[in-house]
């Protein structure tokens, strides 16, 4: 599905990724986790060609990405903080991306999902952060590509709205998606991931499943199994 | 690239500046005509304002919603969209809509004062036409500068140091070397001069075409000699295209390297 191969990638002199290697195979839900400041965003951005590494290939299903723009019909992609134009309205938003990336019907039930109708007519400036946040989850969910990236999907959400997200990711990976989720919430990580990355200091320091990992850090929990990765390597 | 520019268009057509930026040029047109009752005479005071006003118009806006779309941006490149045709499409919409207030905005006033049945119908439209690639060219210029600062008041700073130079400083640095070299024979480093700057060269070429080059002596009858014939427009022409063309490049090329 993804794979990378010996990815670099500084910003001015500040080292980000540093020979990141990552095979992502299709289907199946896939954490990528690390301290503030690993690259986690940096690795989804070049994934995404919003970022252009200093050296490594990045293949998306079997092609290279280099210069290409169309294999982005292929991702959907959760911005992390989600900036919309203030100025449109929610209605406008949603036509717009739909009127650039072709034609869908999902947008109506997932609008339903989020109970997002009373905001319809709303401009995006003036929505609180979480409303803002549905809004980008109708954005990503509503075309059927095959890989998701999900960057911090559970910032802002409310408990109803949480679990709602939790069931739209299992049925979208019943569908047979691969679907990559970074996060800081360990427990939504533990519950929704089949396979985490780890990133430390911009290479891939774990790949594997959780109970892998718990038994490498010979810790019980998962939330320690990463806090002491974390100790032991003074980040 | 065209779904772009029809979004920036639009987004901006809505906006509160452009209808400002559209009445100021109504009430210049309609202001100027009302004073001078004279066509002609009304063109010239125009060009004198259009020459500095366009430009800084064109950097300032340029650089404005450059920097205010940013999260548009981010969102549209994340999409399924070439590069080039994101930052190409949300510069022609700026410079498409920049130059239609421009044209509309004194195209009315003059139409209704009955520019149809004057002669000076090609001064006016020279007029237009060279407001119109002003526009162009400087607002290329901003999205460069935008493109190259990630910091709003850099971008801001660069973009009005800009504008000055080009305006302002261009003409003293010239003058001065004139005088400095004034025992060589100089028609075609003048020439040349003007040439290499948008804002001389459009005031050159509209002072020339509207008949008053008699006042500025023996250059004016070099520069009469040059920008008067047919050739001359051309080259103008030919120049202020180049003009357009490389910051457009840039943009291609610069957007294409960058990290977002």
């Amino acid at each position: 599905m993804v794979s990378i191969e010996n990815l670099h990638k500084k910003f001015n002199k500040n080292v980000v990724l540093n020979g990141v290697d990552l095979n992502i195979k299709e289907g199946g839900i896939f954490a990528i986790l690390g301290p503030n400041g690993s690259g986690k965003t940096t690795l989804i951005k070049s994934i995404l060609g919003m970022v252009i590494p200093n050296k490594g290939t990045i293949n998306v299903l079997g092609k290279n990405i280099k210069n290409s723009s169309s294999y982005r019909h292929k991702i959907d992609y959760l911005p992390q903080i989600a900036n919309f134009p203030s100025n449109l309205k929610v209605k406008e938003l949603i036509k717009m991306i739909k009127d650039l990336r072709g034609h869908t019907n999902e947008d109506q039930r997932l609008i339903e999902r989020f109970t997002l109708e009373p905001f319809l007519d709303k401009k995006l400036g003036n929505l609180s952060g979480g409303t803002k946040q549905k809004v980008n989850l109708v954005l990503t969910f509503m075309f059927d590509s095959p890989l998701i990236i999900l960057d911090e999907p559970t910032t802002g959400l409310d408990p109803i709205s949480l679990i709602r997200l939790k069931a739209l990711i299992q049925t979208e990976k019943t569908k047979g998606k691969t679907i990559l989720i970074t996060s800081h919430i360990m427990s939504f990580v533990e519950e929704v991931s089949d396979e985490i990355v780890f990133l430390l200091e911009g290479q891939i320091y774990f790949k594997g499943s959780i109970s892998e990992l718990k038994n490498k850090t010979n810790q019980p929990d998962f939330e320690h199994a990463i806090a002491s990765i974390l100790i032991e390597n003074h980040a | 690239m065209l779904k772009i520019l029809r979004y920036s268009f639009f987004d901006l057509m809505r906006s509160r500046w452009s209808y400002v930026y559209f009445a100021f040029y109504l009430l210049l047109g309609i202001v100027l005509l009302f004073l001078n009752n004279d066509l002609s005479k009304a063109v010239i005071t125009l060009m004198n304002v259009i020459i500095v006003l366009v430009p800084l118009i064109g950097t300032i806006f340029g650089v404005m919603y450059y920097y205010n779309s940013k999260e548009f941006t981010e969102l549209l490149l994340a999409q399924p969209l070439k590069r080039s045709s994101i930052f190409l499409g949300q510069y022609l919409g700026v410079a498409i809509s920049l130059s239609m207030s421009l044209i509309f905005g004194l195209g009315i006033p003059f139409i209704a004062y009955g520019l149809f049945k004057s002669n000076a119908i090609w001064d006016f439209s020279l007029l237009l036409i060279t407001g119109t690639f002003l526009t162009l060219i400087f607002t290329a210029l901003a999205f460069n500068i935008a493109l190259t600062n990630e910091n709003k008041i850099k971008g801001f700073g660069y973009a009005i140091l800009l504008w000055l130079f080009l305006a302002i400083i261009y003409d003293g640095l010239f003058l001065m070397s004139l005088v400095l070299f004034e025992d060589y024979p100089l028609d075609k480093l003048s020439l040349v001069g003007t040439m290499l700057n948008p804002i001389d060269l459009s005031r050159t070429l509209i002072l020339l075409k509207l008949d008053i080059s008699a006042l500025l002596g023996y250059t004016g009858a070099v520069f009469k000699k040059f920008f008067g014939t047919n050739f001359g427009l051309i080259i103008s022409f030919i120049m202020l295209s180049i003009w357009v063309v490389l910051p457009v490049l840039r943009i291609v090329i610069k957007s294409k390297k960058k990290d977002f």
